[in-house]
C-alpha cells in the first residue's frame, strides 16, 4: 500500500531561525500520526509546507507517491489533503450547510441548490458519524461543534489525509474526548490523520505513531506502545546540549516572593492555575518544570500583572502586590523576562538603547521632567551592551538587527540591571543557542501538572526520569 | 544641518520614486489629451516656483496643508489613521470664524490667538469622539473619522446657513471676521505660513525629545510592548487624536483668518484630504510635511494657470496627486504581500 504522505528531508528557514531541519515523516491510509512538540518546535511550519502555505527551502513532499511542487495549495487540496486550522475558517453568520458548500456550491442554472446541499450535509454527517444540524448558524454553535463543521468541510472534498493543527487547544475535556472518537472513526474508514499537539494524554489515547519535534529537528519516531508519557515529555522538552552551568549553591535569606493559593483562568476562561502556593527565597532559584499547557504560562502572567488573578495573593519581600498592570508589578520589585520577547519585550524598530530604557524612559536620569535625556539613554545603552555582551556594532542599531540570543540579552539586561528583589524568567532559553537545563540552574524545582504543583525537589536530589514522569501526570514517589 | 542628515536616504527614496512614477503616468495622461506634457509641467512648476509672487501664492496654499498634514502624521506615529482631518479642519474653520466676527473691539494680539484657540479646540473636539470610541470601545478610527467628516460637514452647512448666517444675504456663509482677527502678511508672505512652520518644529521636537513623544512612538510601533512597559494605550490614543484634531482645527483657523476671512462651506474643500497625501508623502515626519505640503500646494495653486497656458484640464493635478498617494502607499502593500508569502503573518486586519 502506498503511503498517503511522504515528507523527506524537508528544511525551512525563517531569517536566522531554522524552523524545520531535514524532517522526514510519512502517513499511511487509516493511520493516526501525532506530531508532538512544544510551541516553536516547527510543527505548524511542517504542515503548512505540506499543504503549500509555506514554501520549503529543500526536501520533497510526495502525496500518494507523486511529488507535490512547493507552495501548491490547490494541488494539495486536489490530491486529497484537507486541513483543519486552529482558527476556524468559517463564516459565523452563515449556516452549517452554507459554510460547507462555500466555494463549491452545487448549482443548477446558476442558482444554488440549497435542498440538495442540505441533503448532502445530512448524508455526510451520517456517513462519518459527526452529528450536526445542517441549518444551525455557526456563531450559535459551541466550539466543538464548529470544529466538526471544519472537519466536515474537509471530508466533503473527499479527503484522504486530514491534518489538524492543535485541534484540542480550544476544546473542553469532553469535547476533546468526542473529537478523539471522531478521529478514530475516520481512521477506521481509511482516512490518514496527522494531528499536531503538545498534549501527551491525547497522543497516548489515539496515535498509532508519534513524531516528536524539538527546535525544528526530528528527535524521534515512536508509538504509544513503545514509550511512556514521561519518555515523550522528555523527548519534547529535553535539550541536546546539556550545558553544565557553573553556579554555587544559593544562599537563601528569607522569602523574596510568596504566592499563596493562587487561582487563575486561561484565555478560554477555564481554570489553568488551581490553587498554587510557592515561596522563592532571596538568593535562590526556583525552577518550574511542566509540559506546556499545564498552567505555567498563566502562573507567570498572573504574578507579573499580565493576567488577572481570580483568587490568592502575591507577596514581594513580604509586601502584598495586588492585581496590577505589568509596570506596577515591576515597580513593586519584580523583574520579568517575558516569554514572547518580540511582542512584549522589545520594539523591533527602536534602537537597542531605547529598548534598554523602555520601562523607565520617563524616570531620572533618562528624563528630566518632560524632556528626555538622550545622552543618558545612549550612555546607559553603551554600558549595558558592554556589560551584558550584546553583540552589535553599536547601541544605536535597531533591535531588529540583533540575533535571537542577543535580543534576549537586551531584555535580560534591561530587567536585571535594576537589581530588583525578584526575577521571573519565562522560557528564558527558548530559541537561544545555548541549551540549559532546569536542573543545573535551579536550587529547587517545582513540577506543574494540570494547574497544580505536584512535587517540589531539591535539585541536587532530583532525577530527570522522575521529573519527566511527574510532568506527564504520573504519581511521583514523593511530594 | 544636523536635521537634514537625520533624514535617512532610504526614507527619501520611496517618496521621490513615487513622485517620479506619478509624474510619468501623469504625462501619459496629458499626452492622451493631446497636450504636451513637458510644456504642462513646465508651466505648472514655473508658475508655482518660478517667481517671487508665484512662490508666495504657493506658500499660502501650502500653509493649511502643512497643518492638516501634521494632523494626519501625528496620528500615524501613534499607529492611528486619521482620515478625519477634513471634518476637524472644517470644525476649526467655523469656530474661528465665529470667534473672528463675534468678539468686537479686541486688540489683534488677543483676538488672533483667541480665534486660533477656538479653531484648535473645536477641531480636537471632533477628533476626541473618534479617540474615545477607539480607546474605550475599540471602534476603528478609520470608520469613525470618515463618519464624523460627514456629520461635521453637514452640521457646518446648517450652522452657516441658519444661526451663524450673515444677515440679509442669500449666500450660505458667516459674516466677515473683524479686522483685529485677520492674520497679516509679513514681507509679502502670510504669517500663517510661519505659524505652520513653528508648529512643525514643535512636533518634531515633541517626538524627538519628550517623554510624550516617546510614548506615542512606542505605541505606534509595538502596542503590546508599550502596554507592557507601562504606557497607557488609551491615553496615547486619546492624546494623539486630540493633538491631531487640534492641529487640523488650527489649519482651518489659519485659512479662515488669513485667506478667506469668513466661513463659507465651499472654501475649505479638500484641504483635510490633501493632508493625508502630505502626511504619507512625508512618511509621517513632522519636518518632511513642509516640503510635501509646498509641492502639493504649488501644484494646486498653479493648476488653473496650467489649463490656461498648456490647455490641460486642471483635474490632471487631482489625478497626479491621487497617483502620488497610490504609489506612496504601494510599498506598504508590497511589504504586506511579501510577508504573506513568507507565511509569518497570515492574518492581519483593520482592527487593533
Amino acid at each position: 500500500m502506498t503511503n498517503l504522505l511522504d515528507v523527506e528531508r524537508l528544511s525551512k528557514r525563517f531569517g536566522s531561525v531554522l524552523a524545520n531541519q531535514e524532517i522526514s515523516l510519512s502517513v499511511k491510509p487509516g493511520e493516526i500520526v501525532a506530531l508532538l512538540g512544544e510551541n516553536g518546535a516547527g510543527k505548524s511550519t511542517l504542515v503548512k509546507a505540506v499543504i503549500g502555505l509555506v514554501k520549503p527551502d529543500s526536501g520533497t513532499i510526495r502525496v500518494k507517491g507523486k511529488e507535490l511542487p512547493y507552495g501548491d495549495t490547490a494541488g494539495a487540496i486536489a490530491r486529497g489533503i484537507g486541513m483543519v486550522h486552529q482558527h476556524f475558517q468559517l463564516v459565523p453568520v452563515m449556516s452549517v450547510t452554507e459554510n460547507l458548500i462555500l466555494g463549491d456550491e452545487p448549482t443548477k442554472f446558476g442558482l444554488i441548490q440549497m435542498q440538495k446541499a442540505r441533503r448532502e450535509t445530512a448524508e455526510l454527517s451520517k456517513r462519518y458519524g459527526l452529528a450536526i444540524d445542517p441549518d444551525a448558524i455557526i456563531e450559535d454553535l459551541p466550539v466543538g461543534m464548529a470544529q466538526r463543521v471544519e472537519i466536515l468541510k474537509a471530508l466533503r472534498r473527499d479527503v484522504s489525509l486530514l491534518i489538524l493543527d492543535e485541534p484540542t487547544a480550544v476544546l473542553t475535556p469532553q469535547e476533546t474526548d468526542e473529537l478523539l472518537e471522531v478521529l478514530r472513526n475516520l481512521a477506521s474508514k481509511g482516512v490518514g490523520i496527522l494531528f499536531i499537539t503538545h498534549k501527551l494524554r491525547e497522543v497516548m489515547a489515539i496515535a498509532d505513531r508519534v513524531v516528536v519535534l524539538r527546535n525544528g529537528k526530528l528527535v524521534g519516531v515512536t508509538s504509544p506502545k513503545e514509550s511512556s508519557e514521561s519518555q515523550l515529555a522528555q523527548m519534547m522538552v529535553g535539550r541536546e546540549v546539556v550545558l553544565h552551568v557553573e553556579k554555587g549553591p544559593g544562599n537563601p535569606t528569607g522569602a523574596a516572593l510568596e504566592v499563596r493559593e493562587l487561582e487563575v483562568l486561561d484565555d478560554r476562561r477555564l481554570e489553568a492555575v488551581r490553587g498554587i502556593s510557592l515561596q522563592v527565597n532571596a538568593g535562590e532559584i526556583l525552577g518550574i518544570a511542566g509540559v506546556e499547557g499545564n498552567g505555567q504560562r498563566e502562573l507567570v502572567e498572573a504574578i507579573c500583572g499580565m493576567r488577572n488573578r481570580r483568587k490568592g495573593k502575591v507577596l514581594v519581600a513580604g509586601k502584598e502586590v495586588p492585581n496590577l498592570k505589568p509596570h506596577e508589578v515591576h515597580a513593586a520589585g519584580v523583574a520579568h523576562i517575558p516569554e514572547d520577547r518580540e511582542r512584549h519585550g522589545l520594539v523591533a524598530t527602536y534602537s537597542i538603547s531605547d529598548n534598554l530604557v523602555l520601562n523607565r524612559f520617563d524616570q531620572e536620569p533618562y528624563a528630566k521632567g518632560w524632556i528626555r535625556d538622550l545622552d543618558a539613554v545612549a550612555r546607559n545603552g553603551d554600558e549595558l551592551v558592554r556589560r551584558y555582551d550584546i553583540r552589535t556594532p553599536n547601541a544605536s542599531a535597531p533591535a531588529s538587527s540583533l540575533s535571537g540570543g542577543n535580543k534576549q540579552k537586551t531584555v535580560v539586561a534591561r530587567e536585571l540591571s535594576q537589581n530588583l528583589p525578584v526575577v521571573v524568567a519565562s522560557q528564558p532559553t527558548r530559541g537561544v543557542d545555548v541549551g540549559s537545563e532546569i536542573l543545573s540552574l535551579s536550587d529547587r524545582v517545582a513540577v506543574l501538572y494540570g494547574g497544580k504543583i505536584v512535587a517540589t525537589f531539591d535539585s541536587k536530589l532530583a532525577n530527570r526520569d522522575e521529573i519527566g514522569r511527574l510532568m506527564a501526570g504520573s504519581e511521583g514517589s514523593r511530594s | 544641518m544636523a536635521i537634514m542628515q537625520r533624514v535617512k536616504l532610504q526614507s527619501l527614496s520611496i517618496p521621490l520614486l513615487s513622485l517620479l512614477i506619478a509624474f510619468v503616468v501623469g504625462s501619459i495622461l496629458i499626452a492622451m489629451q493631446g497636450s504636451n506634457p513637458l510644456l504642462a509641467y513646465q508651466v505648472l512648476f514655473t508658475k508655482a516656483f518660478g517667481s517671487v509672487e508665484g512662490f508666495a501664492t504657493t506658500l499660502a496654499k501650502a500653509t493649511p496643508l502643512i497643518l492638516s498634514g501634521l494632523a494626519v502624521a501625528i496620528c500615524l506615529r501613534a499607529g492611528l489613521f486619521n482620515i478625519g482631518a477634513q471634518g476637524q479642519l472644517i470644525s476649526g474653520a467655523l469656530a474661528s470664524a465665529w470667534a473672528g466676527y463675534s468678539f468686537v473691539g479686541l486688540p489683534f494680539l488677543i483676538h488672533i490667538p483667541l480665534a486660533l484657540l477656538f479653531g484648535a479646540f473645536f477641531g480636537s473636539l471632533v477628533a476626541l469622539v473618534a479617540g474615545l470610541l477607539k480607546a474605550y470601545r475599540g471602534v476603528h478610527e478609520v470608520i469613525t473619522t470618515i463618519m464624523l467628516n460627514s456629520i461635521v460637514i453637514a452640521l457646518a452647512d446648517y450652522l452657516a446657513s441658519t444661526p451663524f448666517k450673515e444677515p440679509d444675504q442669500p449666500i450660505t456663509r458667516t459674516p466677515k471676521i473683524e479686522e483685529s482677527a485677520r492674520i497679516p502678511d509679513i514681507f509679502g508672505l502670510p504669517l500663517g505660513f510661519f505659524i505652520a512652520i513653528a508648529i512643525s518644529l514643535a512636533f518634531w521636537w515633541l517626538m524627538r525629545k519628550t517623554t510624550t513623544g516617546f510614548r506615542i512612538e512606542t505605541i505606534g510601533r509595538n502596542r503590546s510592548a508599550g502596554w507592557y512597559a507601562g504606557i497607557s494605550v488609551k491615553r496615547v490614543i486619546i492624546s494623539s487624536m486630540l493633538l491631531g484634531g487640534a492641529t487640523a482645527g488650527v489649519a482651518g483657523a489659519v485659512e479662515t483668518l488669513s485667506i478667506t476671512g469668513r466661513f463659507e462651506p465651499a472654501f475649505n474643500a479638500g484641504l483635510g484630504f490633501d493632508g493625508i497625501t502630505v502626511a504619507l508623502l512625508a512618511r509621517a515626519n513632522p519636518l518632511g510635511v513642509i516640503p510635501a505640503a509646498i509641492l502639493i500646494g504649488g501644484m494646486r495653486g498653479a493648476a488653473s494657470t496650467m489649463q490656461f497656458r498648456a490647455g490641460v484640464a486642471p483635474e490632471i493635478v487631482d489625478l497626479v496627486l491621487a497617483l502620488i498617494l497610490f504609489f506612496v502607499t504601494a510599498p506598504i502593500l508590497l511589504r504586506l504581500l511579501k510577508r504573506k508569502e513568507e507565511g509569518i503573518s497570515l492574518s492581519s486586519g483593520w482592527s487593533n
